[in-house]
């Protein structure tokens, strides 16, 4: 071959692979309302910053008929680029090609930029379209699920793992997005599950839809597996673009910083409380009140909805935040939220992210369900995430904090760097009313008229202990601040602590409650 | 904003809160005390054989039904000594996990 015919044949292998499936199956795809793969790549990175590997690689299975069948990058499109300047490695699996069916090489693909991704120290995101395993390559198929498996847990708090599902995720496949740190779902178009509908008719006898069963909205409001929720996939891309700006590209970096702003004037935090004590408010509009821009981006918006987390800034800083949300279910910690809240935490830990944990919480919730469903063990979570995080850890108590609650929400016991308590909060072994009833019980019971005496009761416990200042003198809060002096008081911890050190004992690893 | 709303309450073990409730939290099923002398299909499946008769008195451990689910014959014994009341089921029935097969007295 000359150096001409050289050229174009690179040129036309290139073209025949780079369409994937072919036209018919494109067209399929686009019919389903979803992008092919490499309009996703392109759409989420900057403009033509991707750069593709391993394009040429094939399948090498000979059986069932597969040895004479062409598989275009053997479905699946991998390689780095960047988010706003920021280096990404990506993979796309392409469902025009056999369905995206996952073989040996395809998972090879995968794996080799799971392991250049935790080698350079940059985050790994992963955009999954599959229907499965690929049958005709058997337990190769699965030794592929499982090297990649492997590779996801290795990363795990060494690089930022992003999974985004568009399209079916069913069976083995959903460990990989369950194996790393955020999952993005997107309306109509991310279908997740073990069993699918089908299994589940023929077992339980079940009539249950696709959709219903663990479509998006399933994913990211009951089940909690999804952490993020879009209705389309230029929002979802939105999202983890925004998502990628607070995080470090690594554990070896701190996020970077941008130009520290002001919180927005909307946000006026004295006008937020309201008057009386007894009505809640929206703990996600004193996030806003305290930090840069107002900007909270909240993470599982949908799920748990009684606790809150996201990414916000303080003087250009990235921290997480965690609140207990009076607004619904009086903010109580139950099984969701305390999954919840201990991913959480235990994610700002691995990636240097200060955390900022805004208390009111009026304890657990009670109940069989709860009972039977381990809320014991989900609880302990939240006790040793905090307990291990040695990144910086700010507490702001608003309103109540009773109980094992309180320990729970990064007290000073769990060594909180910071505790600071507004002089609403009523920090007390238990609420009032249940600790007259407990400690007045003779004198309640005894009274000529109960019922007066239990008020007089609850009063007097009211007034002496439902306060700030019993926990301040015993240390327990480092400061009693007024609403307005937050974020000042907050900004300021998070400077002093900016070169924290903490060493915990060596060990392999901990064993914490799952 | 917040004052306008109307809240529900919630009472806990410190007090009643003005909150909203959720979903999950509706749909949460109460607590049912289980009856062992009420037998019920743990998993869905086919009545395979009835090994037993209304009126008979049993021990507990024998095997009183097999259940044939998720491709195993299951058995199905008596939970504790008595006397089978009524046999709710057919061989050859579908059941349902939950249905009730049998009970005792």
């Amino acid at each position: 071959m000359t150096f001409m015919q050289r050229i174009v044949d690179f040129f036309t292998r290139k073209s025949t692979v780079s369409k994937g499936g072919g036209e018919q199956a494109i067209s399929k795809q686009r019919a389903g309302g979803k992008m092919t793969a490499r309009e996703r790549i392109a759409a989420l990175l900057d403009e033509g910053s991707f750069h593709e590997y391993d394009l040429f690689v094939e399948h090498n299975c000979q059986d069932f008929g597969m040895d004479g069948k062409e598989l275009a990058a053997d479905g699946v499109i991998t390689g780095s680029g960047t988010i706003d300047g920021r280096p990404i490695c990506i993979y796309a699996q392409d469902f025009t090609v056999a369905g995206g069916s996952l073989g040996l090489m395809h998972a090879r693909k995968i794996t080799k930029v799971l392991d250049h991704a935790i080698k350079m120290g940059i985050p790994i995101i992963g955009i999954n379209d599959s229907g499965g395993a690929r049958i005709q390559e058997g337990v190769n198929s699965l030794a592929g699920y499982g090297e990649i498996f492997y590779r996801n847990t290795l990363a795990s708090g060494v690089v930022p793992q992003i999974s985004v599902v568009l399209g079916p995720c069913a069976g083995g496949a959903v460990y990989s997005p369950a194996l790393t740190d955020f999952v993005f779902v997107v309306n109509q178009i991310s279908k997740m599950f073990i069993t699918g509908p089908e299994v589940v008719k023929t077992v339980l006898g079940e009539e249950i839809s696709m959709e219903e069963l663990g479509g998006a909205r399933v994913q990211a409001e009951t089940a909690g597996n999804a952490h993020f929720f879009a209705n389309s996939e230029h929002e979802c891309f939105e999202q983890i673009r925004k998502l990628i700006s607070f995080l470090p590209d690594s554990n070896r970096q701190k996020a970077e910083a941008i130009e520290p702003k002001k919180p927005k004037p909307a946000y006026r935090i004295e006008q937020l409380i309201p008057k009386d004590s007894k009505i809640p408010f929206d703990v996600r509009d004193i996030v806003r009140a305290l930090v840069d821009d107002s900007e909270f981006f909240e993470v599982q918006e949908l799920f748990a909805t009684n606790a809150v987390i996201g990414f916000s800034r303080i003087n250009g800083e990235t921290v997480g935040v965690i609140g207990n949300q009076a607004m619904v279910l009086a903010g109580v910690l139950d099984i969701d939220a305390s999954d919840k809240i201990a991913r959480f935490v235990r994610f700002c830990d691995s990636f240097n992210i200060p955390l900022i944990t805004l208390v009111d919480i009026p304890g657990y919730l009670p109940g069989s369900d709860q009972e039977h469903n381990g809320v014991i063990r989900h609880g302990a979570k939240v006790l040793y995430a905090y307990s291990e995080a040695t990144v910086p850890k700010i507490t702001v108590i608003l309103r109540k904090a009773y109980g094992g609650g309180y320990i729970a929400m990064c007290s000073l016991h769990l060594r909180a760097d910071f505790v600071f308590a507004w002089p609403t909060a009523e920090i007390a072994v238990m609420g009032p009313e249940g600790a007259a009833n407990i400690i007045f019980r003779n004198e309640i019971m005894s009274a000529e008229n109960p019922e007066e005496m239990r008020k007089i009761k609850v009063k007097e416990y009211t007034d002496k202990f439902a306060n700030p200042y019993v926990a301040a003198s015993s240390g327990y809060v480092d400061a009693v601040i007024t609403p307005e002096e937050t974020r000042a008081y907050v900004a300021h911890a998070l400077k002093i602590a900016r070169n924290k050190g903490v060493s915990l004992p060596a060990r392999k690893h901990g064993i914490p409650p799952v | 904003m917040s004052e306008q709303e109307k809240f529900d309450q919630l009472e806990l073990e410190n007090g009643v809160f003005e909150t909203r409730l959720t979903k999950k939290f509706a749909l949460r099923k109460p607590y049912e005390r289980i009856d062992p002398r009420v037998i019920k299909a743990v998993i869905p499946g086919v009545v395979a054989e009835i090994d037993t008769r209304v009126g008979k008195t049993v021990r507990q451990g024998d095997i009183m039904m097999i259940l044939e689910a998720m491709k195993m014959l299951n058995r199905i014994k008596a939970p504790q000594d008595g006397t089978v009341k009524v046999i709710r089921v057919a061989a050859g029935e579908k059941v349902a996990k939950g249905q009730v097969l049998m009970e005792l007295e």
